[in-house]
């Protein structure tokens, strides 16, 4: 009998293997090949250490807006297609209140309200050092409407379906987004619109060539790395964190325990809207640009990076987008331009087949 | 019209719905056989067909169409893409409502079923091998169908929503590389074959064109000059009625497509009972059950899913071949996959009618009535030239209605109409129109008991 139950033991680690067997020496095929590019000087120093540098500011962003998603799947069990959408909410109230900030008095009122493309942004010229004060309140506008947003719609959607299903939840959130994001279009009208003025960037000299670092991107990574640290602070020393980590643990004991759950609820949408705002605002901020789908666009790879950290990890999530943001990049030496994201869908499906779990492995630490 | 017939109207309808449902008062109808409940639920689609072509006639008329060629023409629109969602809804209704797959990459197994078809059968000196069409759509169906069973392989161990996205990612990733340069144009063996990138690829001509024309594969003007014996008979009916030999065309494909749909309603209905059905709808309600019963649910669960792959491909091909017969990757994007679940949750997941109802009101009401209204409004009160900006709108003399009715705002309240009815049928109504109805698993109706009861008393 034991020596079936073996057998059947390695017949399904068997049955499970080949394929991890033939993904991972794919992989390690790939590092050889990007080696060898190395050696051969196919592949110049300096453009890896761009693609790296691009992938790690994407990658923060991409972390920064996972967190929240990785935040309502936890507690609220469900895979919220809308958060996309609640990534260019957030970027277009910001833009907006950044917009007025910087313009108001010298341009149009409704150009500016709309963040319409008739505004000329070269003369607005909104960038970090020229308009700090700008940024930082369409910063905290960004946040603030995201989080309002998300907790409005929870009120009106989710709270109802408190208990549904999973998909029902999802099936609901598909709506929210398919409403939510053209009501963005019929607000803001859907053409893309150019935000910053550029500034130059401090070039650091690396092997024979040089990597631009831009203040955009420095500003991203700081804020979001900022934003990171607090989120860890909030879950690991507040009571709050804690009763969060006890709802994502088991929902019913920490009901039973005395942990209003419905007002952990709430603060969570708050905390991930709050979260998700910024991400949106930084992204088009680094970018330079925006369009009322862009969030939208963002989602499969923020699902990406909160699947490949293990669902329901913030630490997950964070490190998920880091290392999806460097994958989109460095897929830039094999693949063109325009097939990168194929490459991160590809790292996408290849871990849920692999390692559902997650990178971090299973365990909800919120 | 007065509010007091109005109510009359919709009563007798919720009366008439009740009756197809199967529910009278709070009591379930036993009717037995699935024949009967076939044929009342065929008749309450046809009816409900009729019911639409009355109104988007008049939708038309007053909308300034004023020639009976023209009226024909945008109901054959319609008529098509209504076919084309009940299709594709049915398709869903397989892997969704009965095995419980959530397939949120529709749009991605229809493109693989075109693009395949279109490399399999455009002429060798264009960009395809040159096949014989059969050769093509059976090609773009295995494909689709290959394809399907190795998505869910792996997949369909992992939980709902995790297929989902992995579906989702699938489907996108299809429709990059179909979209990429490297793929528009490529060279295998000396045969040049390719997708077009992102432009629109031509497809082969339909079957109805070889119905039609001797030189099916000419242009539609120098092809009408050389119609087959069956070709001319309809063309001089058509010009009889006012009908160019364009719209025969169409109307003779949209038949077509009707006896297509009907062969997709059947066949479904005749897999929902067989015992492969049976077995699917045990997994739905209980996996475990039915596992412990000794039936193979992966087995079962990776052929429904792929089945349904094959046939979103199937139709995807024979949407696409229709008319001037031309696809382009922007056809599949996530958006046709969000449109046919919002059909199939009108319908109710689960019931293969619902799938058809749904599919039919989704396209009547939520994709092609706005544009009817949007063309009344313009013609009946003449609004003029849509105002820019929202703000505009508000402030200035422009009118605030001619900002919600330009195109691109008509397209856009379209769907945050459909948003707001997918979440308010999920609050409401997650079973959907049809829903209710609960479709017995086993082939004798099991509540009937009184054969046992007149035992006893």
């Amino acid at each position: 009998m034991s020596t079936r139950e073996e057998s059947g033991g390695v017949l399904s680690s068997v049955e499970l293997n080949p394929l991890a067997v033939v993904l991972g020496s794919l992989a390690v095929l790939l590092f050889a090949d990007l080696g060898r590019r190395l050696v051969t000087g196919k592949l110049p120093v300096s453009t890896l250490a761009t693609f790296l540098w691009e992938g790690v500011v994407f990658g923060m962003a991409i972390g920064l807006a996972g967190i929240g998603l990785a935040m309502t799947y936890s507690i609220l069990q469900f895979a919220n297609f809308a958060h996309g959408d609640y990534i260019t909410a957030g970027a277009f109230t910001g833009w907006l209140a950044a917009f007025v900030v910087a313009g108001l008095g010298s341009f149009g009122l409704s150009g500016l309200v709309l963040v319409s493309d008739t505004v000329p942004t070269g003369e607005l010229g909104i960038n970090v050092f020229a308009t700090p004060l700008a940024v930082l309140v369409g910063l905290a506008v960004a946040s603030a409407s995201s989080a309002g947003l998300a907790l409005a719609l929870d009120r009106v959607v989710f709270k109802p379906m408190r208990g549904a299903r999973g998909i029902s939840l999802l099936i609901a959130s598909v709506g929210v987004a398919l409403a939510l994001r053209h009501a963005l279009i019929v607000l803001f009208t859907g053409s893309t619109r150019s935000l910053t003025t550029d500034v130059p960037g401090q070039t650091v000299a690396i092997g024979d060539g040089s990597v631009t670092v831009g203040a955009h991107e420095v500003t991203l990574v700081v804020v979001a790395g900022a934003l990171m640290l607090s989120t860890h602070l909030l879950l690991r020393y507040t009571k709050l964190g804690t009763a969060m980590r006890a709802m994502a643990d088991n929902e019913d004991l920490a009901l039973v325990t005395g942990i209003p759950t419905e007002r952990v609820v709430r603060t969570t949408w708050l905390v991930g809207g709050a979260l998700t705002g910024a991400a949106g605002f930084l992204i088009a901020l680094e970018s330079g640009s925006m369009d009322p789908t862009f969030g939208w666009d963002l989602l499969l790879l923020v699902f990406s990076a909160v699947i490949l950290g293990g669902i329901g990890s913030v630490y997950g999530a964070i490190v998920g987008g880091i290392i999806i943001g460097i994958t989109r990049n460095l897929s830039l030496v094999w693949l063109p331009s325009e097939l990168v994201l194929v490459g991160a869908f590809g790292v996408l499906i290849f871990m849920l087949l692999v390692r559902p779990q997650g990178l971090v492995g299973g365990v909800k630490t919120v | 019209m007065t509010p007091a017939p109005l109510g009359q109207l919709l009563g007798a309808l919720r009366a008439r719905l009740d009756a197809v449902r199967g529910v009278v008062g709070n009591r379930q109808v036993t009717d037995g056989g699935t024949v009967q409940r076939t044929t009342s639920d065929l008749r309450f689609v046809a009816g409900l067909a009729l019911g639409l072509y009355v109104l988007f006639l008049v939708l038309s008329l007053l909308g300034g169409f004023q020639s009976a060629e023209a009226v024909t023409s945008r109901l054959q629109s319609v008529t098509l893409l209504a076919l084309v969602y009940v299709m594709l809804t049915l398709a869903l209704n397989l892997q969704w409502g009965y095995a419980g797959l959530l397939n949120l990459g529709v749009a991605g197994f229809a493109a693989v079923g075109v693009y395949t078809m279109a490399l399999l059968s455009l002429p060798a000196d264009g960009l395809g091998l040159g096949l014989p069409l059969p050769v093509g759509i059976l090609g773009g169906f295995l494909a689709a169908t290959l394809l399907g069973a190795l998505a869910a392989l792996p997949a369909i161990r992992l939980r709902a929503d995790y297929l989902a996205i992995v579906t989702l990612a699938f489907s996108e990733i299809i429709r990059l590389l179909i979209r990429s340069q490297p793929a528009s144009e490529f060279t295998i063996a000396g045969q040049r074959l390719g997708t077009g990138g992102t432009d629109s690829l031509d497809l082969p001509p339909n079957p109805v064109k070889s119905l039609l024309y001797e030189n099916p594969d000419q242009g539609a003007f120098v092809a009408v000059e050389n119609p087959t014996v069956i070709g001319d008979r309809l063309f001089t009916a058509g010009e009889a009625v006012g009908f160019g030999p364009s719209l025969v065309e169409r109307v003779v494909y949209a038949v077509l497509m009707l006896a297509v749909a009907l062969l997709f309603y059947w066949l479904l209905v005749r897999v929902g009972n067989s015992p492969f059905g049976r077995v699917l709808k045990a997994i739905r309600e209980d996996e475990l059950v039915a596992s412990s019963l000794g039936k193979d649910t992966r087995r079962f669960k990776i052929i429904a899913f792929a089945v349904g792959c094959g046939l979103m491909a199937l139709t995807g091909m024979l949407w696409q071949m229709e008319g001037g017969g031309s696809t382009a990757p922007t056809t599949f994007e996530p958006e046709l996959t969000f449109f046919v679940f919002v059909a199939l949750i009108l319908g109710g997941s689960g019931s293969n009618t619902g799938s058809v109802v749904g599919g039919i009101v989704f396209v009547a009401v939520l994709l092609e009535a706005p544009s009817f209204i949007q063309r009344i409004v313009d013609t009946q009160f003449g609004v003029p030239s849509a105002p820019e900006t929202l703000f505009d709108a508000f402030t200035g003399v422009d009118p605030f209605l001619g900002y919600f009715l330009s195109d691109t705002n008509i397209s856009a309240l379209r769907f945050i109409v459909l948003g707001a009815v997918l979440v308010y049928l999920m609050h409401n109504r997650p079973e959907g129109i049809f829903g209710g109805r609960t479709e017995i698993a086993s082939p004798i109706d099991l509540s009937d008991r009184s054969g046992t009861e007149g035992d006893e008393s």
